[in-house]
Parts: C-alpha cells; sequence; structure tokens
C-alpha cells in the first residue's frame, strides 16, 4: 500500500526561535498588528509503502525518533494518508 | 604509533587545518575517513569543523550516521578522548555522545570572529595542562552555535563540572556582550559525565601560531595529545587506562525526549 506522509517539525516551546521572532517583527511592520507568537519550522512529505496502515504510522515514527527531529529541543507531528489505488493506476499507464 | 585521528566526513573543511596543526606541534595525526570502522591504534579522536552532509535536516544530524560514528561510539565509551570542534561538537550532540543541542545563533548569521572563552574546568584531556579560570582567546565560525538543554539537564551539567568552555570578555567574565551566539549559561564547550568527549564551538586548530592571531589553542591540542599517549600506555594496543563503560549523555538526552510533545498525530 502506499500512503502519502507529512511530518510536521517545530521547536518546542520555550526554546527561542530567533527566525520565528524577525518574521513576527516582518508581519508587524507590514501592518499586521494582530499577529503573535510566530514559529518558524519543517515540513518534510514523501510517499512511503508499507504492507498496512499501523507498519506505515510505525516507520515514520521510528524516521521521526531517529532522524527527523531531535528530541532534545524539536517537537513533530505527522499525519499519513492512503493513496488511491487509482492514483498510482495513473503512475502505471503514465510509465507504459 | 601514538596517532590522532582526524575524521573526515563528507563535507568536513577543517580536517586539515587540524592534521596541519597537529604537525606544528609535532603531534603524528592521521586522516580518518567517515567509511572507516577501524579506530585501532589510535590515542584519540579529532571531529573536525565543517559542514558534513551540507548541514542539511540540522547540523551533523546525517553525519551521526556515517559508518565511523558506531566505532566513535564504542572507542569513547572505552574512555578514548574524543574532540568534536564546531560541526565535530554538532555531530557528537546529535549522535547522543554529548548532551543538549546547537541551535541556530540569535544573531540569525554565520559569526567569524576572534572570542575569549574561560577554561572550567581542568578534568578533560584538553584542559589537563590549564588552571579553571584560565581565559583563552579562539576563533568561532559557525552559523548554528546557541548551546541548548533543557533546565534541568544545564543543572545537572554545572552539578557535574561539564561545562569545560564558557564565552567571557577579556578579563574572564561573562556578559552578554561576549555570548556570541546566544547560548544558554554562555556554554562554549562541554564534556560527557565521565570527561573523555569533548564538544566546543569555537576553533583551536586555527589558533595555533601568531600570524593566525593566537597560540591558545595549542595548549589544548598539546594536551589531547599528551593524556591521549598516556591514556593509550606506550606501545600497547588495547589501552591501559580502560573506564566503566556509562551512557550518561546519553541518558540526559532521552530525558529530554521524555518530554517532548512527540508522536501526536496530526489531523
Amino acid at each position: 500500500m502506499r500512503f502519502r506522509v507529512s511530518v510536521r517539525i517545530c521547536l518546542k516551546p520555550g526554546v527561542l526561535d530567533p527566525q520565528g521572532q524577525t518574521v513576527e517583527a516582518a508581519l508587524h511592520s507590514l501592518g499586521y498588528t494582530g499577529v503573535q507568537g510566530v514559529g518558524v519550522g519543517k515540513a518534510i512529505e514523501f510517499i512511503l509503502e508499507a504492507s498496512c496502515l499501523a507498519e506505515a504510522e510505525s516507520q515514520v515514527e521510528g524516521m521521526c525518533r531517529q532522524l527527523l527531529a531531535n528530541p532534545v529541543m524539536e517537537q513533530y507531528e505527522w499525519k499519513v494518508e492512503s493513496v488511491a489505488e487509482r492514483a498510482s493506476d495513473e503512475e502505471r499507464a503514465v510509465r507504459a | 604509533m601514538n596517532a590522532i585521528g582526524v575524521v573526515v566526513f563528507p563535507g568536513s573543511n577543517c580536517d586539515q587545518d587540524c592534521l596541519w596543526a597537529l604537525s606544528v606541534l609535532g603531534a603524528e595525526a592521521v586522516p580518518v575517513w567517515h567509511e572507516s570502522t577501524d579506530l585501532s591504534g589510535l590515542v584519540a579522536l579529532i571531529l573536525p569543523g565543517g559542514f558534513s552532509y551540507g548541514d542539511y535536516l540540522r547540523a551533523g544530524a546525517i553525519a551521526r550516521f556515517s559508518p565511523v560514528m558506531q566505532a566513535v561510539a564504542r572507542q569513547a565509551e572505552a574512555g578514548l578522548p574524543v574532540l568534536g570542534i564546531c560541526n565535530g561538537f554538532q555531530i557528537l550532540c546529535e549522535a547522543g555522545l554529548l548532551p543538549g543541542a546547537l541551535l541556530p545563533n540569535v544573531s540569525g548569521r554565520f559569526q567569524c570572529e576572534p572570542v575569549h572563552v574561560r577554561v572550567e574546568t581542568a578534568r578533560t584531556p584538553v584542559t589537563a595542562t590549564c588552571e579553571p579560570g584560565t581565559v583563552l582567546q579562539l576563533p568561532i565560525a559557525h552559523a548554528q552555535g546557541r548551546y541548548f538543554a533543557p533546565d534541568a539537564a544545564l543543572a545537572d551539567l554545572e552539578a557535574r563540572e561539564q561545562v569545560v568552555f564558557r564565552y567571557v570578555n577579556a578579563a574572564g567574565e561573562p556578559t552578554p556582550e561576549s555570548n556570541p551566539n546566544g547560548s544558554l549559561h554562555a556554554i562554549a564547550g562541554v564534556c560527557n559525565r565521565e570527561g573523555n568527549v569533548i564538544g566546543m564551538m569555537p576553533h583551536p586548530e586555527r589558533a595555533v601560531h601568531p600570524q593566525l592571531g593566537s597560540t591558545d589553542g595549542r595548549l589544548l591540542l598539546a594536551a589531547l595529545q599528551k593524556v591521549g599517549v598516556s591514556w593509550r600506555g606506550p606501545g600497547t594496543d588495547g589501552g591501559g587506562g580502560q573506564r566503566a563503560p556509562a551512557a550518561a549523555s546519553v541518558e540526559l538526552n532521552a530525558q529530554a525526549a521524555a518530554g517532548s510533545g512527540g508522536g501526536r498525530q496530526w489531523q
């Protein structure tokens, strides 16, 4: 089965985020004065082949722990969605 | 052989500087390719500065999975002196061999300038010949040097004398102005609980000749060589001074991880 995976990584609350502060100041200077608490993080997206949803989720969790995020200062969230079989049929057609 | 190994990762760029600096001191030094898994015979190891794997994802995040790093972890546990400089420090933190993490500088800029650091402890191989309180002038050159660890881990580091260098002014006092990157507790270098694995952001290998503006780096590299040779013992292969294995800094990082909000599903 194919899954579309999105991983979102951001700094833990309380970790100073100078990039977020700079973006926030820029938004304020553009007149968006209601903006507060800007945090800048990372989004990582990929396609994963796995036998079932539980297996895919378990692999994604492992990837986050081992490599994608550093738990000392970052937290992460992920989303695993099954990719419709029709999409892979289309891809096969394109390859053919 | 009494050689210090200098690990070369794809993207390391201070490896030749380290080899040259050690040769200036009359120390034997050899490059160690990152695919090597045999570190036998070395008396100490340096993980040099640079941009291993392009600093992609996080500085040091990918280099920690290089084949050599498993051997580094084994040797570090056996007591081999290991010094990570700049990117080497970042790699040791990512590998869990040192506590904490290095974040982008508060300034948002790559900073390349001479700084003063104070030696906080003489219990590591690089500071063994320094009096605590000694102020050294060394250059920094990094974009991600802001030392971070959770509060409890920081308190533990201080209590266990694991802070090795602190950014200070020329008079040896830590001030907001003398902290170049926003490091917590003005930390410029730390060691593991045992003291044999050290990471530091400043570059001692760039401070070994008067024409480089400082020779203070000589003290640290010469001490590393001296301690390494006596640790290994003359003519021995296995190491006379083997210490009890412990994974203290890994524990610290695990504690930090336990408090993480990771693993939630994002809808």
